[in-house]
């Protein structure tokens, strides 16, 4: 049966798939139902935000981070706000610093909640799927609550929070943790006991330790291959130096690392209910005083753009860590530049290595466990239509085009 | 000579008696198979604590469907694309033909049997997979492939049970053709064999209803559409009418499995043990057999596709020859036991 030269068809799954979330090719070289190769071609959905933002000043443009990734919407805001605040040196009061990991853990949930249902709407588990998105329905209630939005929240601002956590909020939270820790057992039930969901995911899209680590793996998809690695843990920013955050690693719970799908899934759902207690936690000790260093918008832009600086920040976003980097000329109103490195970004080179061996219905799958946030992650791309030129850059001549722009910037 | 045109002109009724008769059959068959695909979904829907569409639904889709252009693909084989949705639903409709509903003898029940329903079940499936290698979209192939696969898995458990219940029959004597559905109709066989044999049923029937999703592709066996790992399979290129002759041929495979079924361990009459007669018994079993036909489609595909996700297809092959057909030939050993022992 096994003929030497064995005949390969290529099957896309995306731009657009059923299975997908978001626009993304994965070239499939398919044995039969077996992927031998697979060649992951983004640039679909390419938006240009970090150009849009040279043209607005920086409260302006943290609205337009807002509208980097709809799921993780205020990880961005934050990084880019820390970025900002880092570069002018602006103070962030304690309470609004307490307020933003609350929003964070809320959000981490948000994402966790919906990425479960996700995944096993992707095997085929629709029951599953729709439990994932009834749960998912109470934490967007309560940021609706809380900040007045359900997916872009409008809470960061530079120098402190907009929305104060009050009594009313208090209570609501209170109760969503009540509510999550009676409900979300359901998904625990689909990680551990349904031989189905395990059979589909024990072994699929294996990515090892020393692989995640040599392709910078980050967030859950590391961790779920036994990387001890958590910004909240590693490098504490906001409240997170004040509450005991322990990256979630399947050996501490299973004994053993597979660092396949249902590792990812297990490392989500305990993540959610490290998200309850740090709440809970963040709750109990919240501080008094003020939400905001300076609450005139006028004055604070007058101070930004006295500001001269490079800002940096990185936090652990509910996929790993958001990496923005933002340039202030002093005297200059709009933003010099911004970076921003989407964990996607690094997950994203890991895929190829996830797919081999493996089978053709595990590639949504497989492309799904890394939680990809695809708008976040597009920053370039090559066209040239007129002359249908198909023209892939290489890593020699990017790291070239890298140099010269710094270069650039750093003389501008 | 008067004799024999007389036989002629009886034989002429019979024939007009049976096409009229198997016509108006498969007009409800067809009907009823869009309603169970609508409970299905209201089920499913309240399964999941969701609201759900309304149960005519099913039929609002399969009539805007049949108002739709057909496309044919360019690169597809147009005549076998198009022909094969169609000889699906013929072939599905015509197991209808051999099965006894209730009271009412099966139509050409004397002309054929369980051999013949594995056959033609197994033609649907064959006409569905030939649909989807016409296409000559990639996808759709593969989709072909794994419904091929997936009927070669479950014809193993499907081969057992059959020619198990045929030989207690032969062997028991049970009155009738051993491999016709009439004889298992007229008898019930819980009541021939001892308590192994009881328990060897219940693992027969076990089994069969675990040919359920595979038959119809749905749930655990979401295989040959999954869609979201194949965009719909084997379907992809199907559009307007021949999409619609797709879904009756599905939800029709899912009732004639389960009529089979029915007609094989569920036999018991309503109207008989009512005290019914005539007219009346027929109607009342006539009704009888559809609620029993639905509970069992019920339990083979909407339960199983609520509770489960959907296997991968060597997992499938898996499922059908060692764990299905496993139980299948513990029921049909245990049975043998009680019947010769």
């Amino acid at each position: 049966m096994a003929s030497e030269n064995k005949q390969t068809y290529k099957i896309p799954i995306g731009p657009v798939h059923v299975g997908l979330k978001e626009p993304i090719t994965a070239w499939l070289d398919l044995d039969g139902e077996r992927i031998t190769k697979a060649t992951i071609r983004p640039g679909a959905i390419h938006r240009g935000i970090e150009f849009m933002a040279r043209d607005r000043n920086p409260i302006q443009v943290i609205s337009l981070s807002e509208r980097i990734c709809g799921i993780c919407s205020f990880s961005h805001v934050e990084c880019f706000v820390r970025a900002v605040e880092d570069a002018a040196e602006i103070p962030v009061p304690t309470r609004a610093q307490y307020i933003r990991a609350i929003v964070l853990e809320l959000e981490r949930i948000h994402s966790h909640v919906l990425w479960a249902g996700v995944a096993c709407y992707t095997i085929g588990f629709d029951s599953a799927f729709h439990l994932g998105m009834l749960l998912r329905e109470k934490v967007m209630d309560i940021l609706e609550a809380f900040t007045g939005n359900r997916v872009n929240y409008g809470m960061g601002t530079i120098g402190g929070v907009r929305w104060d956590v009050t009594p009313a909020v208090d209570k609501a939270l209170r109760e969503m943790l009540e509510y999550y820790r009676r409900e979300f057992d359901a998904f625990y039930d689909v990680v551990t006991e349904d031989p189905i969901a395990k059979a589909r995911m024990r072994d699929v899209g294996v990515l090892s330790r020393e692989d995640a680590i040599a392709y910078c793996a980050l967030g859950p998809t590391a961790r779920a291959s036994g990387v001890r690695c958590d910004l909240r843990w590693s490098a504490p920013y906001e409240a997170y130096a004040d509450i005991n955050v322990k990256p979630v690693v399947p050996q501490d719970y299973y004994g053993e690392v597979h660092g396949d799908v249902f590792d990812r899934f297990l490392v989500r759902v305990l993540e959610v209910y490290q998200s309850l207690d740090i709440i809970e936690n963040c709750l109990d000790g919240l501080p008094e005083g003020d939400i905001m260093t300076e609450p005139k918008i006028a004055k604070l832009l007058g101070d930004l753009k006295k500001a001269d600086g490079l800002g940096w920040a990185a936090i652990e976003a509910p996929r790993g860590d958001a990496t923005h980097v933002v340039k202030l000329t002093g005297g200059q109103e709009n933003l010099t530049w911004w970076k921003v490195r989407a964990p996607t970004y690094s997950n994203a080179v890991s895929w190829p290595v996830m797919f081999v061996d493996n089978e053709l219905a595990d590639a949504p799958l497989i492309i799904n466990s890394v939680d990809p946030c695809i708008s976040c992650m597009e920053r370039m791309l090559v066209t040239d239509k007129s002359t249908d030129s198909k023209q892939v850059v290489s890593k020699a001549e990017l790291l070239e085009e890298c140099r010269a722009k710094t270069r650039r910037l750093m003389q501008g | 000579m008067q004799g024999k045109n007389e036989e002629v002109d009886a034989g002429m009724m019979t024939f007009l008696l049976k096409i009229i008769a198997g016509a108006a059959l498969m007009l409800l068959v067809g009907i009823f198979a869009i309603l169970f695909e609508g409970l299905d979904r209201v089920i499913h829907a309240k399964m999941q604590r969701r609201v759900g569409p309304p149960v005519l639904q099913a039929f609002y889709d399969i009539l805007k469907l049949l108002g739709k252009e057909n496309i044919t693909p360019r690169s597809g084989n147009k005549w076998l694309f198009n022909m094969s949705p169609w000889f699906s639903v013929a072939v599905t409709l015509l197991v209808f033909m051999y099965i006894p509903i209730g009271s009412f003898p099966a139509i050409l029940g004397t002309s054929g049997g369980l051999i013949l329903i594995i056959y033609l079940l197994g033609l649907s499936a064959v006409m569905m997979a030939i649909g989807g290698f016409a296409s000559g979209n990639p996808i759709a192939n593969v989709g072909a492939q794994r419904e091929m696969i997936l009927m070669m898995s479950y014809e193993l458990p499907l081969a057992v049970v059959v020619t198990t219940m045929a030989w207690l029959a032969y062997t028991l004597g049970l009155p009738g053709q051993p491999f016709s559905l009439e004889t298992f109709a007229a008898t019930s066989v819980w009541g021939v064999v001892g308590k192994a044999g009881i328990f060897g049923l219940a693992l027969l029937m076990v089994s069969l209803i675990l040919v359920i999703p595979g038959e119809t592709g749905k749930g655990i066996m979401d295989i040959t559409e999954a869609k979201t790992e194949i965009l719909e399979g084997l379907t992809i290129e199907y559009s307007g009418t021949n999409l619609a002759m797709i879904h009756l041929a599905i939800s029709l495979r899912a009732l004639a499995m389960s009529g089979v079924i029915v007609g094989l361990f569920i036999p018991w009459s309503l109207g008989a043990s009512i005290g019914f007669s005539g007219g009346l018994l027929f109607a009342v079993d006539f009704v009888w057999f559809w609620v029993k036909t639905f509970a069992v489609a019920i339990l083979g595909v909407t339960l199983i596709r609520t509770a489960y996700g959907r296997f991968k297809i060597w997992q499938a092959s898996e499922f059908y020859w060692f764990k299905t057909a496993g139980l299948a030939l513990a029921g049909m050993i245990l049975l043998s036991l009680d019947v010769l022992l």
